[in-house]
């Protein structure tokens, strides 16, 4: 009994530590490489191309004719011996980079990569900027309830 | 004939909007309680208009009564019945009266429940909600009259988009339009104190009520919309950046942090102006969001109805609400003087935190969502925005709120001390810390992200229950002294445990779906057997089956364990003949701990059909976990002390009536 | 400075509104063709129909002007600019060519045979790789090739007589004026 349920746990964290990461919800059979390894490398990148002819899918997810040209491309470039780059580049040679779901890092698409950076600078700057040292006496709130209805608006509002 | 009363009863529905827009507002400012009083009946007045005007559609497509152009194209006679009802709103022009119904039916509500209100307040927040009422439906009548007849009535419709057809539909829309069009409540409280010039005390206390609710609506909305995908679109995906997806999350982003800051000007009467202006931002993205999936501006896997024509439309729309509310904004804050001071490290640090994150999030999503539009129109590259970028920009963002979610709420208001907070969570780091520990050995080494989201997730969940703990004394009294702690603790309390840990729930659930589902694609022959995640997968048979409007082959699948069965899942692919489209009907199993989903596709002309398996651990709890999260938010809206019309329940305290009234000159 | 910081939000969203107002002005759909003023790849396709040629892209850059189309029998858009197709091939003042993209054997042939062959040269593009190699997405597709070779403008729907006064017929006239 107790091997048996050692096994069960071995099974298990080999399929788990064996399983690569990654979807690839349209390809079909037919187009799976027999090398595993350039098979990996084919799923990656097509993860991160565009379907061009379905709206926001990647070639991985999308049951297009075109998508399904474009995971054979792929892989036949890998085949050939393309880096991954040069995989992408010569998708990108004939389409553009639309065809990228990772944008570009260029220089029109600076302002996007460092935006959400930006952003969060921006924003703690103004909260900085709040927290400024001030004359804590001097800043009360101009409120329309006198000292009793304070009090009594605290007694209600107690613990949120 | 219904279609033409439904028609008149949504002209007398912007009559009255009109009037709601324009009376109450002279009756605030010259102190009128009869103009004052005006916009609540014409509030309940509108909505009634509205709702009957629905029903008329309604009944359109209940009787299919295909004169009316719009049940010819979303209706067909074979389709079952509840989907002719929500055919109503599977198309631009239904959906848009949808919309307008739960703008009106939001002003009818703060009408009816907001009895204790200051009148002038009311008065305000009614006309700027009929304001929006009666632009969209001056765009209804004018651009989308869903009542439009034809002269040749044909004898059967042209059915509807057959992905439509499906339970997701009925639910969905409905939910996500509560939602988001819930925030025009916070928005219309925000422009009617600018307009009034002041924000009270009680302003975000009557405000927080509305805001919740619409926040837990789009959440179940949000989270709906992420199952239906999964299901129906049969790639086993739930998410996918795409612009309209992102234009419901949007909101959702600045909504989660509407929430949070309200709290601060309840509290403690701080972040007024930052408050007001979310409110007016939050609907703004819900407007702008309207904008984008009805103008075909973007590419997206949803494309309503992409007409430009509307789209200019509803821009002005965009630009009379937002830019009008924003110009007031403008004016009127620095004249509205607030702040209690506070020390960084406090509630109201940690909440400051909690908007800073959100908003960039919010940001980040929306530079990503228009960036490509952006560049177009001054660069002429085409690019694509896709998950790649968020996952390197919105995750990160993400990360710290992840965080200081658990520590926040245990912070003391004013001011108070990281390290003596910290101590209180021990225990919840070495949870965390045990977690991405266990994680990082099982996949040796190499899913560093994984064991950050582990870790994160079960640092929220533990985390979330230490708080409870703290806060019933555990193990510092008595048993019988923390059960009654823990049963007088306001529902509130509850509400936020319970959707931090929801919100813990769904980390935990990205994170193992993304990093340990499995896959087997392959062919297989009738009465051939393979695997999945240790389940053994027999295809019994693929048979040929009618539907109702489709024509289907049907696989059916034994699904078993050890020689046991598990269970039997019926795939299909239908054919609809009258849309000349196919779908996918995927076969999923679920025991709520993860899903076993099984796709059939084509056959390859020999027998062999393609078969693709997958097997997807903790899923089930991306959507559990939303309507967790939304769990908590009814829980906190169900307590008493957002029921601000019996202020005589509470104890012996409120004597006199609330001062507002009567205060404004 | 209060009142300065509070006019930030306005003036984004000013921007904003006017970026969106004038996105819609554009079809996000439409994909600028990569070979915009470049010669098209090199290619080589067999015959369609015994007997005509087939078609290579050295046959692009004789002098003439080119109009290179692409369609497929499953295509209805391709149905619907045929007889527009018919008549640009009677015009001598542009060589119009085709390229039959993946269609079943046979099925391409069958179809010009049905409906009229308007091309002066006519290749058979089965795998799509050719098309894959111009940037095609769909059919139909046609481009406008100069005299030297190089790919002027690409339009993406079937040829209409609006389409053509105002996408085509001005870059034609922009290729006569230059040569």
């Amino acid at each position: 009994m107790f091997p048996m349920a050692a096994r069960k746990v071995a099974t298990a964290f080999l399929l788990l530590s064996c399983f690569l990461g990654g979807q690839a919800f349209a390809v079909l059979p037919d187009e799976v490489l027999k090398d595993p390894v350039l098979e990996a490398r084919a799923r990656v990148i097509s993860q991160d191309l565009r379907c061009l002819v379905c709206q926001n899918q990647a070639i991985d997810d999308s049951g297009a004719p075109l998508a399904r040209d474009l995971r054979i491309i792929v892989r036949e470039r890998l085949t050939k011996g393309d880096s991954n780059e040069q995989v992408v580049q010569y998708l990108v040679a004939r389409y553009g980079n639309y065809v990228l779901l990772k944008p570009p890092f260029q220089a029109d698409t600076l302002l996007l990569w460092i935006g959400p950076g930006i952003f969060l600078l921006l924003a703690a700057g103004t909260a900085a900027f709040y927290f400024r040292p001030r004359n804590m006496k001097a800043e009360a709130p101009a409120s329309a309830l006198d000292e009793t209805e304070q009090s009594q608006l605290a007694e209600l509002v107690k613990d949120i | 004939m219904s279609a033409e009363i439904g028609h008149f009863a949504l002209i007398l529905a912007l009559l009255v909007s009109l009037v709601q827009a324009s009376l109450p507002l002279w009756g605030a400012v010259r102190g009128d309680r009869g103009f004052m009083a005006l916009a609540s009946h014409c509030a309940v007045g509108v909505f009634v208009f509205v709702a009957f005007s629905f029903a008329a559609l309604t009944y359109s497509f209940a009787i299919s009564d295909f004169s009316v152009r719009l049940v010819v194209s979303s209706s067909q006679l074979a389709k079952p019945f509840i989907y002719k009802l929500t055919g109503v709103w599977a198309n631009h022009e239904g959906s848009m009266l949808l919309w307008v119904l739960i703008l009106t039916l939001f002003g009818a509500s703060i009408a009816v429940f907001g009895r204790n209100l200051p009148a002038p307040l009311k008065a305000r927040a009614l006309a700027v909600q009929a304001m929006i009422a009666s632009g969209f439906l001056a765009f209804i009548l004018g651009t989308s009259n869903p009542f439009a007849r034809l002269d040749d009535v044909p004898l059967d419709g042209q059915g509807m988009n057959p992905i439509l057809q499906d339970p997701g539909l009925v639910l969905h829309p409905p939910f996500l339009y509560l939602g988001y069009v819930g925030f025009s409540v916070a928005f219309s409280f925000a422009v009617a104190a600018l307009i009034e010039g002041r924000v009270d005390a009680t302003w975000a206390r009557w405000v927080r009520p509305w805001v919740l609710a619409a926040w837990c609506f789009l959440t179940i909305g949000i989270t709906l919309g992420s199952f239906w995908a999964y299901y129906i679109l049969g790639w086993g995906g739930w998410w996918f950046w795409d612009p309209v997806e992102n234009v419901s999350f949007m909101p959702w982003l600045a909504g989660t942090a509407l929430l949070h800051s309200a709290m601060v000007v309840e509290r403690r009467h701080a972040l007024v102006n930052w408050t007001i202006l979310l409110a007016i931002l939050t609907f703004s993205l819900s407007l702008i969001g309207t904008f984008v999936v009805r103008s075909g501006v973007l590419t997206s896997v949803h494309a309503f109805a992409t007409d430009p024509a509307r789209g200019v439309f509803i821009l002005a729309l965009l630009v009379l609400a937002t830019g009008g509310a924003l110009i007031l904004y403008a004016i009127r804050v620095p004249a509205l003087k607030f702040g209690a001071p506070f020390a960084p490290v406090s509630r109201e640090g940690g909440l400051i935190l909690n908007n800073i994150l959100l908003v960039a999030a919010a940001a980040t999503v929306f530079l990503g969502t228009f960036y490509p539009l952006f560049i177009d129109l001054i660069g002429r590259d085409k690019i694509s925005v896709g998950p790649p970028f968020y996952a390197r920009t919105f995750i990160p963002i993400m990360i710290p709120l992840m965080v200081a979610m658990v520590v926040g709420p245990a912070l003391k208001w004013k001011r108070d001390t990281l390290r003596e907070r910290l101590s209180g969570f021990r225990l919840s780091l070495a949870a965390a810390l045990l977690g991405a520990i266990l994680v990082l050995a099982f996949t040796l080494g190499t899913h560093l992200l994984t064991a950050l989201g582990i870790g994160l997730s079960l640092w929220i969940i533990t985390g979330s229950l230490l708080v409870v703990a703290s806060r019933i004394k555990l193990g510092r009294t008595s048993a019988a002294n923390s059960f009654q702690l823990l049963r007088q603790a306001p529902r509130s309390f509850y509400g936020l445990v319970v959707a931090h840990m929801g919100f813990g729930f769904v980390v935990g659930a990205i994170t193992t779906v993304s990093t340990w589902q499995q896959e087997n694609i392959l062919t297989m022959l009738p009465g051939e057997t393979t695997t999945i995640a240790g389940y053994s997968v027999n295809l019994r048979d693929v048979k040929t089956v009618t539907g109702p409007n489709y024509d289907a082959e049907r696989g059916t699948f034994d699904i078993s364990r050890n020689g046991a069965l598990v269970t039997t899942l019926q795939p299909e692919r239908r054919f609809y003949p009258v849309q000349q489209q196919q779908t996918t009907q995927t076969g999923i199993r679920t025991n709520l701990i993860s899903n076993i989903y099984v796709t059939l596709g084509e056959q390859d002309g020999q027998g062999r059909w393609t078969v693709r398996l997958y097997y997807h651990p903790l899923a089930p709890w991306l959507w559990l976990g939303g309507v967790t999260m939304a769990l908590g938010g009814f829980i906190s809206l169900s307590d008493r002390r957002f029921r601000i019309g019996a202020p005589q329940r509470a104890k012996s305290l409120v004597a006199t009536p609330p001062a507002e009234q009567g205060a404004v000159a | 400075m209060k009142r300065a910081s509070s006019l930030i939000p306005v003036a984004v969203f000013a921007v904003l509104a006017g970026a969106m107002g004038l996105g819609l002005t554009h079809n996000p759909r439409e994909l600028p063709s990569m070979l915009a003023d470049r010669p098209t790849p090199v290619f080589s396709l067999p015959p369609l129909l015994p007997a005509m040629a087939g078609l290579q892209s050295q046959d692009l850059s004789k002098g003439d002007v080119v109009l290179l189309n692409v369609f497929a029998s499953w295509c209805g858009g391709c149905r619907y600019e045929h007889p527009m197709l018919m008549r640009l091939a009677a015009d001598k003042r542009w060589k119009l060519v085709g390229i039959n993209w993946k269609d079943a054997p046979g099925k391409g042939a069958q179809w010009i045979n049905d409906y009229g062959n308007p091309y002066k040269l006519l290749g058979d593009d089965s795998s799509g790789r050719t098309g894959i190699d111009l940037g095609v997405t769909g059919v139909p597709e046609t481009f406008v090739i100069d005299r030297g070779g190089r790919v002027r403008y690409r339009h993406a729907g079937p040829l209409t007589p609006e389409v053509w006064a105002k996408d085509i017929e001005p870059v034609i006239a922009q290729i006569e004026e230059r040569s």
